[in-house]
Parts: C-alpha cells; sequence; structure tokens
C-alpha cells in the first residue's frame, strides 16, 4: 500500500473511534450531577478557543491579517441581531475586501 | 398511529430540517474548502480517488489539510497520522459533550457520532449543556455531503476554481463559532470558560503541535465544579 493510501486508513480508523468513544461507551446515559456545571462549560470554552485560534493562527504561528476585520464584522453585525447567516456573509465579504484592496 | 405521536413525528422532521437550514449558509463555505482539499491533495501526489474516500472517512477538515502537507512536503506516515490525529482529539471531549443526547442502539449512536464535527456540534448546542440530536444529524448530514462533493469536484474537476481565502471563506469559521458562542453567554461562567479558553489555546499556538491548543482549551470547563 501506498503512505498515501496508509494515511488514509490510519487517519480514517483514528478519527471514527475517536468520535464514537463518547457517544458509544456513554449514550444516552444522563450527566451524573457533580459534572452538570463542567460539560455545561465545555461548549463556550472550546468554541472561544476555536474562535481564536482561527482568527489569529497561522499553523504554529499567530498573525494578525484580514481575518481579523472580517470577524470585527462579524461582532458588529452579531451585536446588531443580525441573523446568522448575515453574520457569516459579513465576515467573508469584509475579509475579501480587505484582502482586495492591500 | 395516535394522532399525538403523528404531531411527534411531524415535529422531530422539522428539527433534522431545522438543522441542515441552520447551517446552510456554511455549507457553502465547506464546499468551498473542500473544492481546495480536493486541489491541494491532488497537487501534493494524493491522486484522484484518495482525498474523496479521506473527505469520506474522516470527515475533519483541518486534519485532512495537515495530514496531507505534512506528507506533501515528504514528512513520515507517522508524523502525518499523529498530527491529524491531534487535531481530531478535541472530539474525544466533544463526543461526551453530546453522548448524554444521544440514546438508541449502539449502531445508531456510533453511526451518528460520525456526523459530530464542529459546526454541526456547535448549532445542536441549546446552552447549559444541552444538544438537539436531531439538529446534530440534519446539520451534520448536509455538511458531509458539502465536504465530500467539494471533495470531489477539487480532485477530479482541477484548480479552475480559485482560492477560498481570496473569496474571505476562512473567516466564516471563525465568524460562525462567534455567532454560536455569544447565545451561550448567559452569565458569568460562560463568558470566564470562553475567554479562558481563547487565552489557553493562543498561549499554546506557538509552543503546542497543531491541535494541541484547542484540546487544551477544554480544561478551563473546570470553571464549572461545584463544591
Amino acid at each position: 500500500m501506498s503512505e498515501t493510501w496508509l494515511v488514509v486508513v490510519f487517519v480514517g480508523a483514528g478519527t471514527v473511534a475517536i468520535k464514537s468513544a463518547g457517544p458509544v461507551l456513554l449514550g444516552g446515559r444522563p450527566v451524573p450531577a457533580r459534572l452538570t456545571g463542567v460539560v455545561e462549560l465545555l461548549a463556550p470554552a472550546l468554541l472561544g478557543a476555536l474562535v481564536a485560534v482561527q482568527t489569529f493562527g497561522d499553523g504554529q504561528t499567530l498573525t494578525v491579517d484580514a481575518r481579523l476585520i472580517g470577524v470585527a464584522a462579524a461582532g458588529l453585525a452579531l451585536w446588531r441581531k443580525a441573523p446568522m447567516l448575515v453574520v457569516v456573509i459579513v465576515a467573508a465579504a469584509a475579509t475579501a475586501l480587505a484582502r482586495a484592496m492591500t | 398511529m395516535p394522532h399525538g405521536c403523528y404531531r411527534c413525528a411531524m415535529a422531530a422532521e422539522r428539527r433534522y430540517r431545522d438543522g441542515a437550514r441552520a447551517v446552510a449558509p456554511l455549507a457553502l463555505a465547506v464546499v468551498g474548502f473542500g473544492v481546495s482539499f480536493g486541489v491541494l491533495a491532488r497537487t501534493a501526489g494524493f491522486g484522484w480517488l484518495a482525498p474523496i474516500a479521506m473527505s469520506a472517512t474522516t470527515f475533519a477538515g483541518s486534519a485532512q489539510f495537515a495530514a496531507m502537507s505534512i506528507v506533501g512536503d515528504s514528512g513520515t506516515v507517522a508524523a502525518a497520522v499523529t498530527a491529524a490525529l491531534l487535531l481530531n482529539a478535541r472530539y474525544g471531549p466533544i463526543g461526551v459533550s453530546v453522548a448524554p443526547w444521544l440514546s438508541g442502539s449502539l449502531p445508531s449512536r456510533f453511526l451518528r457520532a460520525q456526523l459530530v464535527v464542529d459546526e454541526s456540534w456547535a448549532i445542536s448546542a441549546e446552552g447549559d449543556g444541552r444538544f438537539d440530536p436531531r439538529m446534530l444529524v440534519g446539520s451534520g448530514l448536509l455538511l458531509y455531503v458539502s465536504w465530500v462533493s467539494g471533495t470531489a469536484i477539487g480532485s477530479i474537476g482541477g484548480e479552475a476554481l480559485g482560492d477560498p481565502a481570496r473569496l474571505g471563506l476562512d473567516a466564516a469559521f471563525p465568524a460562525l463559532f462567534l455567532a454560536l458562542l455569544v447565545p451561550q453567554i448567559r452569565s458569568r461562567k460562560p463568558l470566564a470558560a470562553a475567554m479562558l479558553g481563547a487565552t489557553i489555546a493562543l498561549v499554546l499556538t506557538p509552543f503546542a503541535p497543531a491541535g494541541v491548543p484547542i484540546i487544551a482549551a477544554s480544561v478551563a470547563c473546570v470553571l464549572g465544579v461545584r463544591r
């Protein structure tokens, strides 16, 4: 098997295993009361990290580029209570515009 | 079928569609990134079939880009697999967070777990740790079809389609995550968790291999420990 297909097979099998672990082992069982507070905060913690890394991350370096303008525009749109579709389009358009001008 | 159950079934079907509809604007961006993955994988010597097979089985953009670029830079198989699985390790805690809401038989839980990606997970989050499994499946299916078909267009169709960054599509993803984060912040604790998560991820980015900063950020949820 070529290296390419080895990577495809191992990454695929590993990812399927990681994704299944929680739902297969714990599926349908309520969270123990002591842990609900922790699990509740998992979403905001991971979402905060995703926003930060996808705005400033470029491989292993941090950069400030046109994405920040898009995310700032999205923040403004959210503050004006714009629907999600508008927020996403505003972000892409502001970033594309900033790139076209530089 | 009793009248009440018929209405339940209708309501259930609506939630699947709600999920697909909610993620539709992003599905377009996902097609664009699928195309660029297909094109780049082809130029990195993956052939046309392997990128499609990878999108269909792995279904996780960042990990696939990482694995492909490492192989393209003549890195080892072990390095490519390790980087990709580190990037996907966040699906461990993410899977635990949706597990209580995914009931049903083991094969059904296994299959639905594959539809969990950042975007479908975030769209189905209702706040306070609750998730709507139907929104998850509806949005996840649309994203899956978008990602695999985009990859196929890119790897078979070639380079004519341009760079998604030029269209600003790379900013669509953090914007979506911000849009999904805002309604979760109903009190001081989720705000603190989001800020701490973002800080941990940014501080670790220059030092840790890609993927580790996001997993490490999940530690911020210990702010919710009840004594």
